[in-house]
């Protein structure tokens, strides 16, 4: 029996060394605000566990040897079999433990929303006053990823850039099948889901490059489904910028569409030109010419009609409603 | 010309030569080796002359014991395939990086993590839990069967129907490339045309139905048919978390049946409930699918947790530690496992205050989970214990499983959640409550009630060496995984780029590996303990001093169980009888009424098997006639009159007076 604890002891030795090498991996060493603090967090609930964990494995491995059979010094109770206090102190210390891993769960879940913006570039700087946060809308297509900046009216597949201490707004949808927009050295993940669009804030608080892939399989091209992230400085990102605005790639719904065909372990590509329709047609899923967009087929309630994240989206795209009854224009950008 | 095309349509839809695999040399080695094995065993069956026995003794009993042997076979052998789907993918992962694409396909790896899924949840774990739960319940409460025993045979039958549906997948056609549990859209129409999704649907709405059935039987069993004197209060505390987890399996499955339904109706009927488009929305089957996930993993865990507590208090030589808290602590488990399914999806961005609630939810239910953990731990202390098999099984299960509750925790925690979703961290998270609680409290069980349902014991040797290589095969196994996944890494990934990953995948499939000796070594246990089985027997009856009532019956049970439905004055029936020097009756039997055996449930499962295949491949006609078939057949069949019988009381008296002479030369 003597082999028995040893083998157990070193099983546990394994999984604490195994644990603790992770130490340089990306979830526990990240580059980005937000995941700093999911970092945090997740180890602030580990050690809160571990007081409960720890005990328990001491005394399972200490109660079967104490215990055994042949240790007949051992004290033999057999009609012991209830004590109220030890039953108030197995269910309240616990339960002590959990509220306030709870409230940590509350207050952390509201702060950390993937829809929330950010506050802070890190623990030390909140975001400067005035300081727009860099829009980034991503599109999950079969098997890539498209990436379009608005605001700087360019796209790239496969390859995304930001620069460093900047707050990212990510606004992200599918063309079919859901995937998971994840970069784990910046942030958490969030689905990407055909007709629905769903926001992630991040930012990333050092230069380097990044692995960025899709977190929830989606077929045949999924395991090539990845991006290197590259996180710059303004004078940088703006060279990325110009670089990508000086291409020929023209992002055109005709374009699009063809980009939307199913392929696997696409290069990456740059696109100078962007229809700027062209994201709002395909969360709306109305890209093709005489495809009603989902805005306009869903029930709207009468009332406001600028309510909820539907009208965020209205609002947003306000200025594009009549470019998407126009649809002619983008078939003429090619 | 065109009479005879369409005649082949008609009958074949869209079944096909291209449908077998020839072009795939891993597919046609295992048809080959499946196939000649069959063979074997059906020659040998055949030189035998075993078939008769097979079908009037095992095929159409009704007896919940038998049934309950064959759940466990159905489970075994499945484990089988699905362990093997197992280290092919930990060794293609070992291997594929760079510039290797390993040994797999993209498309053939795809179906191999979806079926192992599959194949483990519903036809490993699903059949051994309810195949112990059968054999035991009525033995542990007094009773001489189920409530319902033609359900029993066809529940079981269905189960199996399920299983014969997945096998054939393998060789006619292909499985679903979509996850274990199939989310649209990738699981859709317009994605996966194929016969795949279809197959998963059919096997598993076929097993569902029997799992359903089972649930609704042992319910209804427990509920009603306990022995006199048995208040709840006074049930073993296996019964009770059977009873919770058959409630659960009622209020869940119907659920799966619906979703599935409904995904059936998008494939077949162009509906829209799943779709991108026409208002269809994926979310709402994540959310469904998951609504009855979550209830499905605690109806995996609580039976095994009875297991350990039935096994810690008789090992322990103690009664069980706070009975009454072990039943509120199930009760409360089973209740909360309905509040906490958003946890699986996190991620899908249902806002702050829903995922803080689901999260939080999900914590509390690590309290009553955590006391019991408390409640064995003080079973053992100050109790005199001794170390079997199931013994070991129980130590490595209580140090395993809290680690993996303890990241089930973490997990539940959902900014957390974010950079740990669908990682390998999640995989080394469910495998190690699943492994190190579902499937260690299994062998744990098999090895403890073996003697009481074969009448000789498992060999303690290769047992012993069977639980070593699979506890620290675990380790090996799924460790790296946590590192993996904290190093971010994501599931169901075919070809990684990352070297500095390749290690630990490597590690990893050397605990598969290790794993694979220890299911060897209980293979082999299998055999030297039925070679060896004079040796081992088991003449009392009670080989461990047990304290529950199916201790007070041979080894194995008479068909009828008890001659005699005892009367129940305590908790721990038999230990008290035992105390107070209980003497078996040996005179004054009467005539056992028992139900007789039927063909209908091999023969109305068989038919939904040809259901199934036929939707799957569209054969229409085929599917028509099987259907009129079908209804036939149980219309047929509830004519049947011929449905029970007496056991006469000299037939009781005969075997009653055997066994005190058994027991009188122990």
């Amino acid at each position: 029996m003597q082999l028995f604890k040893y083998l157990r002891g070193a099983s546990l030795t394994l999984l604490v060394a195994a644990l603790l090498s992770g130490c340089d991996a990306v979830v526990m060493s990240p580059s980005g605000d937000v995941a700093v603090q999911q970092r945090d967090l997740l180890v602030w609930a580990t050690v809160l566990m571990l007081l409960v964990i720890v005990p328990v494995i001491v005394l399972t491995l200490w109660f079967a040897w104490h215990y055994r059979e042949s240790n007949t010094e051992a004290n033999y109770k057999p009609d012991w079999t209830h004590s109220t206090v030890l039953e108030l102190v197995i269910w309240s210390v616990p339960l002590m433990i959990i509220i306030a891993l709870g409230a940590m769960t509350w207050v952390s879940t509201h702060k950390l929303d993937p829809y929330r913006p950010l506050d802070r570039i890190d623990a030390q700087t909140p975001v400067p006053v005035g300081l727009e946060p860099l829009t980034v809308e991503v599109v999950a297509l079969d098997w890539k990823w498209l990436f379009i900046y608005p605001e700087q009216g360019i796209a790239t597949v496969n390859e995304l850039a930001a620069p460093v201490n900047h707050p990212i707004r990510f606004k992200i949808t599918a063309s079919t099948m859901m995937n998971s927009f994840f970069i784990p050295a910046m942030a958490g993940q969030i689905y990407a889901m055909a007709g629905m669009e769903t926001k992630l804030h991040g930012v990333i608080n050092e230069p380097g490059v990044y692995k960025g892939f899709s977190a929830n399989y989606s077929g045949a091209g999924y395991s090539q489904m990845k991006f290197d992230f590259h996180g710059l400085s303004e004078e940088d990102f703006a060279s990325w910028v110009a670089e990508v605005k000086a291409s020929d790639g023209n992002l055109s719904r005709d374009k699009y569409l063809q980009l939307e065909e199913p392929s696997i372990g696409d290069p990456v590509s740059y696109y100078g030109q962007v229809d700027p329709t062209l994201y709002y047609g395909i969360f709306n899923r109305c890209v093709e010419p005489g495809q009603t967009c989902m805005e306009d087929m869903m029930y709207h309630g009468g009332m406001d009609k600028h309510a909820g994240h539907h009208g965020d989206a209205k609002a947003e795209h306000a200025d594009h409603q009549d470019h998407a009854g126009h649809q002619s224009h983008g078939g003429h950008h090619e | 010309m065109f009479e005879n095309l369409d005649l082949t349509k008609l009958i074949f839809g869209r079944l096909t030569w291209d449908a077998i695999p020839f072009h795939d040399p891993i597919i046609l080695g295992t048809f080959a080796v499946v196939a000649l094995g069959g063979i074997a065993l059906l020659a040998a069956l055949t030189r035998y002359k075993l078939w008769g026995y097979l079908w009037n003794e095992w095929f159409t009993t009704i007896d919940h014991k038998k049934i309950g042997i064959m759940y466990i076979i159905l489970g075994l052998v499945m484990l089988l395939r699905g362990f093997a789907d197992a280290i092919m993918m930990r060794l293609h992962q070992a291997m594929a990086f760079g510039d290797s694409t390993g040994y797999l396909p993209p498309h053939h790896y795809d179906q191999i993590f979806t079926a192992h899924g599959v194949i483990m949840i519903f036809f490993v774990a699903m059949p051994l839990v309810t195949g112990i739960m059968n054999y035991l319940i009525p033995l542990q409460i007094g009773t001489r069967d189920v409530a319902f025993p033609f359900l029993n045979n066809f529940s079981f039958w269905m189960t199996t129907g399920g299983a014969a549906l997945m096998m054939v997948s393998l060789f006619i056609g292909e499985f679903a490339k979509t996850g274990w549990l199939a989310y649209p859209p990738l699981s859709g129409i317009l994605q996966s045309p194929g016969v795949g999704v279809d197959y998963y649907i059919w096997a598993l709405q076929i097993a569902g139905v029997g799992t359903l059935l089972s649930g609704v039987n042992l319910l209804v069993t427990i509920v009603k048919m306990r022995a006199p004197g048995m208040s709840l209060m006074k049930m073993p505390v296996f019964t009770w978390t059977s009873l919770c987890t058959n409630i659960l399996i009622v209020a869940a499955f119907p659920v799966l049946t619906a979703v599935l339904g409904m995904l059936t109706m998008d494939r077949y009927l162009d509906t829209a409930f799943f779709t991108n488009d026409l208002g269809g929305n994926a979310m709402m089957y994540v959310n469904l699918i998951w609504i009855w996930g979550h209830p499905e993993v605690y109806i995996l865990i609580l039976p095994v947790f009875g297991i350990f507590s039935e096994i810690v208090a008789t090992y322990s030589r103690k009664p069980l530690f706070g009975y009454t808290s072990m039943v509120y602590a199930t009760v409360v488990i089973t209740v909360l496992s309905y509040l906490v399914w958003l946890h699986h999806f996190f991620t899908m961005g249902s806002g702050a205050s829903v995922n803080s609630f689901f999260g939080i939810t999900t914590m509390i239910i690590s309290i009553p989970t955590g006391a019991k953990i408390f409640n064995w731990l003080f079973t053992m202390f100050r109790g005199r214990i001794k170390f079997d098999v199931p013994m070991l099984w129980t130590l490595g299960f209580m140090v395993t499983f809290v680690i993996g509750g303890m990241t089930g925790v973490l997990l539940a925690v959902p900014p957390v959640d974010f950079v740990l979703h669908n990682s390998l961290f999640l995989i080394a998270h469910f495998h190690n409550v699943i492994i190190g609680g579902v499937l260690f409290g299994l062998f744990a069980g098999i090895t403890y009630w073996f003697p009481k349902a074969t009448g000789y014991k498992l060999d303690e040797f290769w047992g012993k060496l069977s639980f070593w290589f699979w506890l620290i095969g675990f380790y090996f196994a799924f460790m790296p995984l946590y590192v993996l996944g904290l190093m971010g890494v994501t599931r169901r990934v075919s070809h990684f780029e990352d070297q500095s990953l390749q290690i630990w995948f490597q590690i990893a499939a050397f605990g598969a590996v290790l794993i694979a000796v220890g299911i060897a070594a209980f293979a082999i246990q299998l055999i030297v303990s039925f070679r060896r089985r004079e040796a081992l027997a088991d003449e009392t009856g009670d080989p461990w001093d047990g304290r529950t009532l199916e201790w007070s019956t041979s080894s194995p049970p008479p068909p009828y169980n008890f001659a005699f439905t005892p009367r129940v004055h305590d908790l721990d029936a038999w230990w008290q009888m035992k105390q107070h020097g209980f003497q078996r009756p040996e005179s004054g039997f009467i005539p056992i009424h028992m139900p007789k055996g039927t063909w209908a449930g091999i023969v109305l499962s068989g038919i939904s098997v040809v259901i199934g295949f036929a939707l799957i491949w569209h054969m229409w006609l085929v599917a028509g006639v099987s259907f009129v078939a079908l209804i036939g057949t149980a219309i047929y069949h509830t004519f049947n009159y011929d449905r029970d019988y007496y056991i006469p009381a000299e037939e009781v008296e005969r075997i009653e007076a055997e066994r005190t002479r058994v027991l009188a030369n122990v």
